[in-house]
C-alpha cells in the first residue's frame, strides 16, 4: 500500500447552479493509483465533480483534495500535480500536433528543446507520428482524443482526470484509448475517469463509484458491487400484455427490471429450484401467462438499477439488453 | 491578484500561438488586411468629393482610417478570444496555471501585429491616391507611438469584451462600438459641421485627441497638447481593460 494521502479525497462537498443541486454532500476517496471510474448519468455531478478537482469551479461548500492540496487554497500546487481532458478535445484546429504539444510542454515548464523532445515522444507513445506534421483540423475523432489525451500528460502529471473519454468514439477507437489508459495506470498514475457506460467501467475501473443525486451511491469493485446489489435474477416473459401487467401488479415494488417491448420483467431471485418454482406459481396461478424462464447473472446494469431505480443508460433500455 | 500576473515564458508562448494562429486564418487574415484599404478608398472617391475640409480629402481622411483600421482589426480579438472559452483550449490553460494576462496578451500582441500590417498598407495605398505626408522622421515616429498605444489600449478592451460574449457572433457585435467610435470624432468630417450636442462629445471623446496627433503628425501642423491627451486616454483605456479582463476572466471559466 502506498503511504502519504489519497491522490482525491473530498468531504461533504456541495455545488449548486441556481437552485439546481448538483453536489449535494458528496464526500468519496480515491487512494492513490490504479483507475477509478465515477459512474453515474448524465446530470449525477461527474462532470462538476472532475472540474471542481482540475480548480475549474469552486465548490460551495465542503473540502476537496488532491494529493493532500486544498484545490481552492492551494490551487497552485493543486494545478502542478494534475491534469485534466475534457469531454470536448481542447485543442488548437489550427496548430499541427506537434505545434499543439510543444506549446503545452512549453507552459508546463520545459525548455524549447525539451518540449520538442517531449512532443515527438508523446506523439510516438500514441501513435500519432504521421500524423506529427498534419494540423489538427484533418483529424479524425480518435486521433483527436488520442492528441489530447497526449497533451494531458506534457507536464508528467501523477493525477489525471478523464471526462467521459471515449464518448463519441467508435469501438476501434474507444478500444485504443482504453489500453493508453491501462498503460497510464500501469506508469504509476493516479486516472480519475467519468463514464456513463458500465462496459468501460467493468473493462478499465479498479474501483467503481457510483454516483446518484450528487451522493455517492455505493463504491467497490465491479465483482464487489455485483455480489453486494446484483444477485441474481429471474427473467420471465409472458405470452401477452395482459398478463405481463397482471404479473407487475402481484409482485409490485419487488419488479427489479422491465422491458415492455420484450414482454419481459424480472425479479430478485437466490436461484435455487424452490424459490424458483414458488416464484412461478404466485405469478402464474393458472400456469399458461409465462412462455420462458431465465436466470440472469448480475451485470453493473443491475447494480446501478437497484441503486438509482432507472437503467444507466438510455440506449441500453432501448436495445433492451 | 494573481490573475495580473504573468509569467514571461507563458506570454512568449501565448503570443507565437496566437500570431501562427492568424497567420493559418487566411480568410480572417485577408479581411482584415484588405477592409481597411477598401473603405478608405470608399471615403476618398464615394464621400470626399461631397465633404469639405479645406485640403484634400485624402489628406484629411487618412488619419481616421488607420483608426476605423484599428477598430476593425480589434473586432477579431474578442472573436478569437471567445473562441477559445467555447473550444475548452482555456481551460486546459488554466489547469496548467497559466494566467489569464498571460492568455490575452497572446491575443493582443497578435491583434497589435496584424494591425500594424494592415496599417502599412493603408498608408501605402494612400500615398499612392495623393495622400503626401510631411518628411518628418521624429513626428512619424511619435505618430507610430500614438498609433501602437491606441492599438493596444483597443485591443485589449476588445479581448475583455470576448470574455462578456457567450458566442464567437455576440463577440463579433460587441466589437461594434469600438468600430463605431471614430465616426463621431474629428475622423472623416470637422467637428464644427455637427450639432452641438453631437459635437460635445466628437469632443472630449478618446479618438478625437488620437486623430488629431496623428494629423498633426503626419501633416507636420501644430499638435499642442494632443499627443498626450491621446496617451493619457489609451494608457488609462488600456489599463481598464487590463484590470477589467482580470476580473471577468474567473467567472467567465468557473
Amino acid at each position: 500500500m502506498v503511504h502519504g494521502p489519497p491522490a482525491v479525497e473530498l468531504v461533504d462537498l456541495r455545488k449548486s447552479f441556481g437552485n439546481h443541486v448538483v453536489l449535494d454532500g458528496l464526500t468519496l476517496r480515491v487512494p492513490t493509483g490504479g483507475v477509478h471510474a465515477l459512474l453515474g448519468q448524465n446530470g449525477a455531478g461527474k462532470t462538476t465533480t472532475v472540474r471542481i478537482l482540475a480548480t475549474l469551479t469552486r465548490p460551495d461548500s465542503g473540502t476537496a483534495r488532491v494529493a493532500g492540496h486544498d484545490v481552492v487554497r492551494e490551487r497552485r500546487r493543486v494545478r502542478r500535480t494534475i491534469s485534466l481532458a475534457g469531454q470536448h478535445a481542447a485543442l488548437d484546429d489550427g496548430q499541427t500536433g506537434v505545434e499543439n504539444l510543444t506549446m503545452l510542454a512549453r507552459l508546463a515548464g520545459s525548455s524549447a528543446p525539451a518540449a520538442r523532445a517531449r512532443a515527438t515522444a508523446l506523439l510516438d507513445r500514441f501513435d500519432l507520428t504521421d500524423a506529427a506534421g498534419r494540423r489538427v483540423v484533418t483529424y479524425s475523432g480518435g486521433m483527436r482524443r488520442r492528441l489530447d489525451l497526449a497533451a494531458s500528460l506534457v507536464g508528467a502529471p501523477s493525477v489525471i482526470f478523464l471526462d467521459e473519454p471515449t464518448t463519441g468514439l467508435d469501438p476501434r477507437s474507444r478500444q485504443a484509448l482504453w489500453e493508453v489508459i491501462g498503460e497510464l495506470a500501469g506508469a504509476g498514475v493516479t486516472v480519475l475517469l467519468t463514464t456513463q457506460y458500465l462496459e468501460e467501467a467493468d473493462r478499465l475501473a479498479d474501483r467503481i463509484m457510483v454516483l446518484h443525486g450528487g451522493r455517492l451511491a455505493a463504491e467497490g469493485t465491479a465483482a464487489e458491487l455485483k455480489r453486494r446489489f446484483g444477485a441474481q435474477r429471474l427473467e420471465l416473459t409472458w405470452r401477452d400484455a395482459a398478463g405481463l401487467a397482471e404479473a407487475a401488479r402481484r409482485l409490485g415494488d419487488r419488479v427489479t427490471h422491465r422491458e415492455p417491448a420484450r414482454l419481459a420483467l424480472s425479479v430478485a431471485t437466490d436461484g435455487s429450484a424452490p424459490q424458483v418454482r414458488g416464484l412461478l406459481d404466485e405469478v402464474d396461478p393458472d400456469r399458461h401467462g409465462v412462455v420462458r424462464f431465465t436466470v440472469r447473472e448480475a451485470t453493473l446494469d443491475d447494480v446501478f438499477f437497484t441503486l438509482t431505480g432507472r437503467p444507466a443508460s438510455p440506449e441500453r433500455e432501448v436495445a433492451g439488453v | 491578484m494573481s490573475e495580473l500576473t504573468v509569467r514571461p515564458t507563458h506570454a512568449a508562448v501565448m503570443v507565437g500561438r496566437c500570431v501562427r494562429l492568424s497567420r493559418r486564418n487566411v480568410d480572417a487574415l485577408l479581411t482584415s488586411l484588405l477592409l481597411p484599404v477598401i473603405l478608405m478608398l470608399l471615403f476618398v472617391y464615394l464621400f470626399g468629393g461631397a465633404i469639405e475640409t479645406g485640403s484634400a480629402y485624402v489628406t484629411y481622411v487618412v488619419p481616421g482610417v488607420l483608426l476605423l483600421c484599428a477598430g476593425f482589426g480589434a473586432a477579431g480579438t474578442a472573436v478569437s478570444v471567445t473562441t477559445d472559452l467555447t473550444t475548452g483550449m482555456i481551460e486546459r490553460l488554466r489547469t496548467m496555471d497559466v494566467g489569464a494576462t498571460s492568455i490575452l496578451a497572446g491575443h493582443v500582441v497578435a491583434s497589435v501585429a496584424r494591425n500594424t500590417v494592415s496599417t502599412v498598407l493603408v498608408l501605402g495605398v494612400a500615398v499612392a491616391i495623393g495622400f503626401r505626408p510631411a518628411v518628418a522622421p521624429l513626428r512619424w515616429l511619435a505618430a507610430a507611438g500614438v498609433l501602437l498605444l491606441f492599438l493596444l489600449a483597443v485591443s485589449w478592451l476588445s479581448a475583455a469584451f470576448g470574455l462578456l460574449a457567450r458566442t464567437p457572433e455576440a463577440a463579433n457585435g460587441y466589437t461594434f462600438i469600438v468600430m463605431f467610435l471614430p465616426y463621431p470624432s474629428s475622423a472623416f468630417v470637422p467637428v464644427e459641421t455637427m450639432p452641438s450636442w453631437l459635437r460635445g462629445f466628437a469632443e472630449h471623446q478618446p479618438v478625437t485627441p488620437v486623430i488629431e496627433s496623428l494629423r498633426g503628425l503626419l501633416l507636420n501642423t501644430p499638435v499642442g497638447t494632443a499627443p498626450t491627451r491621446a496617451a493619457l486616454w489609451c494608457l488609462a483605456l488600456l489599463a481598464l481593460a487590463v484590470l477589467l479582463s482580470a476580473l471577468l476572466f474567473p467567472r467567465r471559466i468557473a
